[in-house]
């Protein structure tokens, strides 16, 4: 756990960097913790963001797969919004928990 | 008479069919199992059929000897369930009728999802061991292979027995030292998951026992597409891994009956209450084994340790009672490592796997997370455990819950 000033938000960090209060995130928290993955954000990704959050706080679970189905963008521009670990990263940017993969 | 209706005679149907007419009153109750296959297969059987250890007849015996008497059997294709009114339509028309539905059609593997999958290389160089068909075809393959590149790629998470990609890279690397080709076979594990396995501890512990044995793994690979021609697998971010035989995982799916029901979430998985087991959207509806969208493996000890839950609700159910039987996510999975040896995995929705001793503590004699000759001994009697009692549904010694007893949490690093 790691208490860190983001966008002047006082934010709370799990050890994989993963916000543990989805509340805790706004937009300009997004920003910034998209540059840490250098990646400037667009409205497209703002648009998987807030899907993703949705269907987060709706109890939802997520895969690659879901996500290329929602009708925002197919997988393919998935990985290059968010390249290397599109749910990874996108998760992260999003303020919501580490997908688990559950085998 | 009151109908309890049960679709799927695979390993968790079966064992449903075989609780319930224990317990139910056979002048109150009518119970009737439907299947479109009349041959039951032994399925962490497949996995040893590349390597000549078991062959077709070890896996497969008739469905029919498992279900028991006072049981109606119905071998037919399932149109679609109709959950609104309680009914069940056939192939060809024929309609069940039900008062509770327990749904157990399992996973099933679906190489047309991946481009290129189905294609030229197919059965030639690109082999399941998901399917009989695919597990015999690859062993003639290696009877006669001289060398390459080996590559085993999962194509989508979930699929069923989440452990078999490891177990069959090993069993390779064993079948080929043997054959005393190991040094011109290069195998690799090409995986979606960010290791070997998902969980921290069970990774650690099977990543090095593959480095041990010289097999590369080729984690967070998102298979796009299969190229024929460059004999590659392709990923959504553009990376290749090229390979001389290609065993592939393809992509798993709950039936396409469960789309037609209106029932499909996710790769027509259904929605599932964790812990209850209850349809997500029919009170009457229980659903079990693959067939359910519930965050744990798809394996036989899952769908034996969540039949004592459902068994349990269900019979709340009926009585009107609330559903206080709850699933932890209870799965138990042994690891053939090669060479004589085995792993076991002991874990649920919330705890990972382990190191300790199963089922006694302190005792065993099987070792978590240990590579012992013990555990792959309790891997091939687990073959007439599975036909003699799993099947059957008489108690097995091992608890439906998943217990902390035996097992040690090792320290942080």
């Amino acid at each position: 756990m790691e208490e860190k000033s983001i966008a002047g938000v006082n934010i709370t960090l799990n050890e994989e960097g993963y916000l543990t209060d989805p509340e805790q995130w706004n937009e300009d928290v997004a920003k910034e913790i998209a540059l840490e993955e250098e990646i400037e954000l667009s409205d497209k990704h703002f648009e998987v963001l807030n899907y993703l959050r949705e269907q987060f706080l709706a109890g939802e679970s997520l895969s690659i797969r879901k996500v290329g189905n929602a009708g925002i963008v197919n997988i393919k521009e998935l990985y290059q919004l968010f390249p290397g670990g599109p749910l990874k990263k996108s998760s992260r940017i999003a303020g919501i928990p580490k997908p688990a993969s559950c085998v | 008479m009151k109908k309890l209706l049960i679709l799927g005679g695979g390993t968790a149907g079966t064992m449903m069919a075989n609780k319930f007419r224990k317990v139910m009153d056979r002048e109150e109750w009518e119970i009737t199992i439907v299947d479109k296959h009349r041959t039951h297969y032994y399925q962490p059987g497949f996995l040893f059929i590349p390597f000549g250890i078991y062959n077709r007849n070890d896996v497969i015996k008739p469905k029919g000897d498992f279900f028991p008497s006072g049981v109606n059997v119905i071998y037919s294709d399932i149109d679609r369930i109709e959950g609104e009114k309680n009914v069940v339509h056939l192939d060809g028309g024929k309609l069940l009728h039900y008062d509770f539905l327990i749904i157990a059609t399992g996973a099933e593997t679906r190489p047309d999802q991946t481009p290129g999958l189905n294609e030229g290389l197919w059965r030639k160089k690109i082999f399941d061991f998901y399917t009989i068909e695919g597990a015999v075809a690859l062993h003639n393959f290696f009877k006669d292979w001289q060398g390459g590149k080996l590559v085993m790629a999962i194509s989508e998470i979930p699929y069923k027995c989440p452990v078999a990609p490891i177990e069959f890279v090993c069993l390779a690397d064993d079948y080929f030292t043997k054959k005393g080709i190991r040094d011109k076979v290069e195998i690799s594990l090409v995986t979606p998951m960010s290791g070997a396995f998902t969980k921290p501890i069970a990774t650690k512990m099977l990543s090095e026992l593959l480095k041990e044995k010289n097999i590369n793994v080729v984690p967070d690979f998102y298979i796009e597409k299969i190229d024929n021609e460059k004999q590659s697998i392709v990923s959504y971010d553009e990376m290749e891994v090229p390979f001389d035989v290609l065993t592939i995982v393809p992509v798993n799916m709950g039936s396409e009956m469960i789309e037609r029901s209106g029932l499909a979430g996710d790769l027509n998985f259904i929605p599932t209450d964790k812990e209850t087991l209850q349809s997500k959207k029919f009170e009457n509806i229980f659903v079990i084994g693959d067939a359910a969208d519930i965050p744990t493996s798809k394996a036989g000890s899952v769908a034996h340790f969540a039949g004592e839950i459902l068994f349990e609700n269900l019979l709340n159910a009926v009585e009107g009672r609330p559903l206080t039987a709850k699933f932890d996510g209870h799965a138990n999975c042994y690891i053939e490592t090669g060479f004589g040896k085995g792993a076991l995995i002991d874990f649920n929705y919330d705890t990972e796997p382990l190191p300790g001793t199963f089922p006694l503590p302190g005792i065993g004699p099987f070792g978590l997370l240990k590579n012992t000759k013990v555990n792959h001994y309790g891997k091939i009697m687990f073959r007439w455990i599975y036909w003699h009692i799993l099947l059957k549904g008489k108690e097995m010694p091992i608890e439906a819950d998943m217990t902390f007893a035996g097992k040690r949490v090792p320290y942080k690093q």
